[in-house]
């Protein structure tokens, strides 16, 4: 703990235990489960690829095959390779087109045959993993030899055209502008499909589809900016919504540096079933374990529906399951890109202060992760002048304390999508405050006592206080009963729960065999 | 309407009565030189600024230059002849929403929605309804005062009947982004008819369409209460839920 805030060691130690606490029987929860993104995602590890004419991707015409035929409770691996070696190929992707033709029926394969059906899909997906493991070491290759940005926070910038070859040189020319991190923001209703669309895709709605071309696409274009530019540029897209599981995959096959990964946003923002949720959410984390991927949470999210004074404290309990979840999932404190954001009404006295007061308490929380800082949305209104002037402070709290990683703010937020324009003014903001006050943070001792201090101390408390209440009923009653934002959400409803199976006894998922196997 | 308004004649006012004074910023596809002042210049004056002046100029990138220009204009604004198109309910804030629906509902109001048919496209419906919501805006969802049903795609019309039915649904939301063969306007046709037919004109809940390609005078002709078009918000659709409901009731029987 760097100890600006003297936060009282007990204290934070307490709220560490109750979020383990209330994360703990969701954990259980998510290893006793699986889904039909979480299985689709071994099979693509597995090698199957491409889509049927209906550009539904042979992964899902599997997966839908082997349920229908011995259900989801198993995992599907043993019967997909049981049936390869019935059928004599080696290529699943074409035993998945056999599969949609109804040329091939599966069965949960026993004794020699589930033996050797098992060792095959474990060397396959092994493979994919190797793939996965290659993709890491070259990045820490690349990063080696052009450097990471010479400035923290590293500045990050959204690109969203939904025309894959509209977002390339928009994307390029904000890295040259000074972009350290380009997201591409996802077509609207994306984390509802319950499939990963395929191939590169020039239409999308305020957002372009996340696909695995795509992904390569924008990867190879970010590859020569960062020769160019002499420092590597990272690529950062979506793990959330339905097929969570798939596009940590997706992203770890193709090298994305960051994935946006949270707990609970599907959950409460797109009514998406609990349990879908966490299981999926637990498999995607641990492949981002694994990628050497960082993971963006979403704790903006819960300031642009609620008070971001009242409600500053679930924040910070949002955060801490976050940090439990990652953690158990396999990722380092390296990879915890923790939101929070600059979202209190400007009109509130002292709320510079107050900002200053919410983003230091997450820095000392969490002293070892690189956290994500959001900028103004709530309150930015077609006042661009004024939208200026509070992403000018919204930089300057994201440098004096410590930010990790810094969304660019727009001022035309609320406007229009950026324009050129806006990006260049919103990029000469953030370096004209990052080269003023860059250092800041070294001054920025908060009076002992006095009211950042207090308003931390009364922050976490608050914190503690929902997780003990949280702790008492379960996580999972907590969020039926709307404990986070307003949204009631239980266990027995929302969308994709028909994808969720409890486990069979003879459940096997070689995925999750190897990733947790490769845990200390 | 506005008939006996007195004319007034008003320019725009930079520090003096009359001065005609704006300002302006663009972006122009051309690498920042003289010839780019130029053009800058040149776009100001045949949109009325004259004299204008050039106040600043930056490249952005390799081939665009970010102007501001300041100056003034050669129009006139005759206000007395400016024409409004007033929304026939008045928008409210979630607040006075969630306050009207209590104090003069006093329980919740309940809303289904879905898609229907084979339309598979939730976007429309997800932006209404889910919280997550569309542009900055929440969606229904976030409304303490209603309670909100999503039904998802693909539902039939009988179930969609029954899901009102089952809800007690004041309200009936649906989305129909496909218009291949007017699928739209069939499956609109079908559903309020199917309403027509489950439920007396006093018990049936308000109707209401939306999507992309529907003309938002058709309702009448399909049967519906209200259309909503392209770039409808949630706080457009609750205003008019509360507008329909509640503070203009009887208007509506």
């Amino acid at each position: 703990m760097t100890g600006k805030l003297d936060l009282d060691p007990a204290l934070v130690a307490r709220a560490r235990e109750l979020a383990r606490r209330a994360g703990q029987p969701v954990v259980d929860l998510a290893r006793s489960h699986t889904t039909v993104s979480v299985e689709r995602a071994v099979l693509r590890l597995a090698g199957v690829t491409g889509a049927d004419p209906d550009g539904i991707p042979w992964v899902n015409r599997l997966v839908d095959a082997v349920v229908a035929d011995v259900g989801l409770g198993h995992g599907v691996a043993a019967a997909v390779f049981d049936a390869l070696a019935r059928e004599q190929i080696t290529d699943v992707t074409l035993l998945a087109q056999k599969a949609a033709a109804g040329s091939v029926r599966f069965r949960q394969p026993v004794g020699k045959e589930a033996t050797a059906a098992r060792r095959a899909a474990r060397r396959a997906v092994a493979a994919g993993i190797r793939r996965i493991d290659r993709r890491r070491a070259e990045r820490e290759r690349l990063i080696k030899r052009y450097g990471d940005p010479a400035q923290r926070p590293w500045i990050y910038l959204i690109v969203a055209t939904g025309d894959i070859y509209e977002d390339i040189p928009q994307a390029q020319a904000a890295a040259r502008a000074g972009a350290d991190v380009i997201a591409v923001i996802r077509s609207t209703g994306q984390s509802l499909l319950d499939y990963v669309p395929e191939g590169a895709t020039r239409e999308g709605f305020a957002g372009t589809y996340a696909t695995q071309e795509n992904f390569r696409l924008m990867r190879e274009a970010l590859d020569a900016s960062s020769r160019e530019l002499g420092r590597y540029v990272r690529l950062t897209n979506y793990a959330s919504g339905l097929c969570m599981p798939e596009m940590a995959t997706l992203a770890g096959l193709e090298r994305l540096d960051m994935m946006l990964n949270d707990s609970m946003y599907g959950i409460l923002f797109r009514d998406i079933n609990p349990i879908r949720t966490f299981v999926d959410q637990r498999f995607s984390r641990q492949v981002h374990a694994r990628a050497g991927i960082i993971i963006n949470t979403g704790e903006d999210n819960y300031l642009t529906t609620a008070d971001a004074v009242e409600e500053a404290h679930t924040v910070t309990v949002s955060q801490l399951l976050n940090e439990f979840f990652a953690h158990e999932a396999g990722l380092a404190d390296w990879q915890l890109g923790l939101g929070h954001a600059f979202e209190i009404n400007p009109d509130v006295p002292e709320s510079l202060r107050l900002e200053l007061a919410h983003a230091l308490l997450a820095r000392e929380l969490f002293p070892d992760a690189p956290l994500k800082w959001m900028p103004p949305t709530k309150h930015m209104t077609g006042d661009v002048f004024r939208g200026n002037l509070l992403d000018g402070f919204f930089n300057l709290v994201g440098t004096m304390t410590g930010q990790g990683i810094l969304l660019v703010g727009m001022m035309t937020e609320a406007v229009v999508t950026p324009w050129l324009s806006d990006r260049d003014i919103a990029l000469q903001n953030v370096r004209y405050v990052l080269g003023a006050a860059g250092g800041l943070h070294e001054d920025f001792v908060p009076a002992p006592g006095g009211f950042i201090q207090q308003r931390a101390h009364r922050v976490l408390a608050e914190a503690v206080r929902l997780l003990e209440r949280i702790g008492e009923q379960s996580l999972l009653t907590a969020i039926a009963e709307g404990a986070f934002g307003i949204m009631k959400r239980p266990p027995d409803r929302g969308k994709g729960l028909d994808g969720v199976a409890r486990h069979e006894d003879d459940y096997w998922n070689p995925a999750t065999e190897i990733l947790e196997g490769a845990r200390a | 309407m506005t008939g006996a308004v007195e004319k007034k004649i008003v320019r725009p006012y930079g520090d003096t009565t009359g001065d005609g004074m704006v300002q302006l910023s663009f972006t122009l596809p051309v690498p920042h030189d003289k010839r780019a002042e130029g053009a800058a210049i040149q776009l100001a004056g045949k949109m009325g600024i004259d004299p204008a002046m050039l106040v600043h100029a930056k490249q952005i990138g390799d081939g665009y230059t970010f102007f501001v220009v300041y100056g003034r204009v050669n129009h006139l604004v005759d206000v007395s002849a400016v024409q409004v198109v007033e929304r026939d309910y008045p928008l409210l804030s979630a607040k006075e929403v969630n306050a009207l629906v209590k104090q003069k509902l006093r329980r919740k109001l309940s809303v289904v929605g879905a898609c229907i048919g084979t339309d598979a496209h939730t976007v429309g419906i997800d932006a209404i309804l889910n919280v997550k919501g569309i542009a900055g805006e929440k969606g229904l969802e976030y409304y303490r005062e209603l309670k909100v049903t999503n039904l998802g795609a693909q539902v039939s019309v009988p179930e969609l009947v029954e899901a009102a039915r089952v809800e007690k649904a004041d309200a009936v939301l649906v989305s129909q982004v496909v218009t291949q063969r007017d699928a739209h306007l069939h499956n609109t046709r079908e559903m309020s008819a199917a309403f027509r037919e489950a439920m007396p004109a006093g018990k049936r809940p308000l109707l209401i369409v939306g999507g992309p390609r529907f003309d938002e005078t058709m309702a009448e002709e399909l049967g519906v209460d209200r259309i909503f078009g392209r770039g409808t918000t949630p706080g457009e659709v609750a205003s008019y839920l509360v507008h329909a409901l509640i503070t203009n009731r009887r208007a509506r029987a």
